[in-house]
């Protein structure tokens, strides 16, 4: 008998599965994954959804217009206002409404500081899920000085609805510019920390570099989007290729990495935050005159027709498709969440790796559970 | 030597990201935002548009603005607005108008989307600062607005 005859036969090894979740802390909301293993190797992955499920598209067929936009904050939660953005532009986009550049700006500013939000509230939680506790407290931190600047404007810190078809809920506070101003100053001299802490640490290095690769073609194939498409090497961000609101006349990099591991999928996020920071402070300084909404009527009639409106949130593309049969209520509203397309690809990242690894790479998708699962 | 060259760059990142927490570890109080909420109850002030329930002012001769015009009934997207009104005889006019009987208000429902404050006609509503609304019933989250006895002011048409 040869020696790997005897361990063939002997140490026969079997495929079992494992629950992980819905209440597991690193899947961030209630997402429960059945994995199929054997020893420590991920055979296959299959994501379980249907927890948190609100069915917030059928809702949308009873409400109107101006009621459909707070639905959406609660999907995903931390990028909201660019939620809202999306129902509105596609509402303005279907009556061919032009709102004025003040309210472009406006939304373009709020757009970007909840993307460095949703951002830096990530790699707090990137950092804690793979064992360092101090990034979640400098994130909390750095991210506390955003929420202020959206209670003082919006009125509330997660689900603002500030946007409304025809423009916006109020005008900024007069404190605005001088706060997001103060927020600049502070966050351009806490980011490098963020590298020092996090990024060039020799474990965390260690932990994502070559560890969940997506490739190029694959990242296509599954329709990813947003840091996780960009990360791998394919050119997604729909605030160049399909430029809405003021993106068009602000200077700013698309952030492409090509090697499609963990870790560039990390960096992608860390280099857009400076990006978000460019795009504001070219547009602080030079908020336009104007009104902050043009006048719609008071129930909003969609013409009859078919209207779809994209837009880049902090996870991806966020597609919102109408269906109007030309009353106040959508016939069908059918939203595209950028966190189900970038879970599917999971599978291809992860089967053939470690179980250990399973948990760093699911942090680098950045996924927001109510958007997956609305 | 490669194998060297690892541990040495290991502990110099180790030292780098240790230093950022040695240095807030020493400067605790510097910079820290949190509030010590209970114990700052009396200064704390919350923003002016910060959205805690909705609360409709009244005046000194208990006055308030509401016409019952319904409006932000109909805008609320989950019904926490009911408004019972009836048709009263106006004391000056002698005409018979629509007046508010009760405006009720479900706070447990309300999702905070000002979209009832955007659709009043005569600022009858606005947002209150209180956020302590804790109870220990969800029955005493169900509110009249009006105050009883209370009135619309003269002049206020919607
Ligand atoms: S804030 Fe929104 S949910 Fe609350 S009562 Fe007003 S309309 Fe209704
Ligand atoms: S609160 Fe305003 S909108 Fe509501 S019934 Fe009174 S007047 Fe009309």
């Amino acid at each position: 008998m040869t020696k790997d005859k005897i361990t063939n036969d002997s140490f026969k090894t079997q495929e079992y599965f494992v629950n992980m979740g819905p209440q597991h802390p690193a899947t961030h909301g209630v997402l429960r994954l059945i994995l199929t293993i054997d020893g420590e190797i991920i055979k296959n992955i299959e994501p379980d959804l249907g927890y948190i499920h609100r069915s917030i598209e059928k809702m949308c067929e009873r409400d109107s217009y101006q009621q459909i936009v707070h639905l959406t904050d609660r999907m995903d939660y931390l990028s909201s206002h660019i939620n809202n953005h999306a129902v509105c532009l596609t509402v303005e986009k279907s009556l061919e409404l032009e709102v004025t550049d003040r309210v472009k700006v406006i939304r373009t500013i709020i757009d970007e500081l909840t993307r460095i939000a949703s951002h830096t509230l990530w790699w707090g939680v990137m950092g804690m899920d793979v064992g360092a506790l101090t990034t979640y407290f400098l994130a909390f931190r750095d991210r506390e000085m955003i929420n202020d600047i959206f209670e003082e404007t919006c009125g509330a810190r997660l689900t603002m609805n500030y946007n409304i078809p025809g423009g916006l809920m109020n005008d900024i506070h007069p404190n605005f510019i001088k706060r997001v101003k103060e927020f600049l100053v502070h966050f351009r001299k806490k980011l490098p920390e963020y590298d020092s802490l996090l990024t060039n640490n020799v474990i965390f290095q260690k932990r994502t570099k070559g560890v969940g690769i997506l490739s190029y073609k694959d990242a296509i194939s599954y329709g990813v989007s947003g840091p996780v498409a960009r990360g791998s090497g394919y050119s997604s961000d729909v605030r160049k290729i399909h430029s809405y609101a003021a993106y068009d006349k602000v200077n700013f990099d698309e952030v492409l990495f090509t090697e499609g591991d963990t870790l560039s999928r990390y960096k992608v996020r860390i280099a857009e935050m400076w990006e978000s920071m460019k795009i504001i402070e070219q547009l602080i300084d030079n908020i336009p005159e104007g009104d902050i909404s043009v006048p719609t009527k008071a129930v909003i009639k969609l013409p009859k027709g078919e209207f779809y409106q994209k837009v880049e949130t902090a996870r991806g593309e966020l597609g919102v498709y109408i269906n109007s049969t030309g009353t106040k209520n959508p016939y069908r509203m059918k939203f595209r969440s950028p966190g189900l397309s970038n879970l599917n690809a999971l599978n291809q990242m992860v089967v053939g790796g470690k179980i250990g690894d399973l948990v760093a790479t699911m942090a680098s998708l950045d996924i927001v559970v109510p958007d997956i699962d609305r | 030597m490669s194998y060297f060259k690892d541990i040495y760059k290991g502990i110099k990142t180790l030292l780098t990201g240790m230093s950022i927490t040695g240095k807030y570890f020493l400067n605790a109080r510097k910079g820290a935002l949190t509030q010590e909420y209970p114990d700052n109850r009396d200064t704390l002030k919350m923003f002016d548009r910060f959205r805690g329930e909705v609360i409709m002012p009244h005046d000194e001769n208990n006055e308030h603005r509401c016409t019952g015009c319904q409006k932000c009934e109909i805008a609320c997207p989950n019904g926490s607005i009911e408004i019972i009104w009836d048709r009263q005889i106006d004391p000056e006019t002698g005409k018979k108008k629509k007046m508010i009987d009760q405006h009720i208000y479900h706070l447990g429902m309300c999702t905070m989307c000002s979209l009832c404050i955007q659709a009043c006609p005569t600022d009858a509503i606005k947002w209150g600062q209180n956020f302590e609304n804790s109870v220990y019933d969800r029955s005493y989250l169900t509110k009249v607005l009006n105050k009883s006895g209370s009135k619309v002011k003269a002049g206020v048409e919607d």
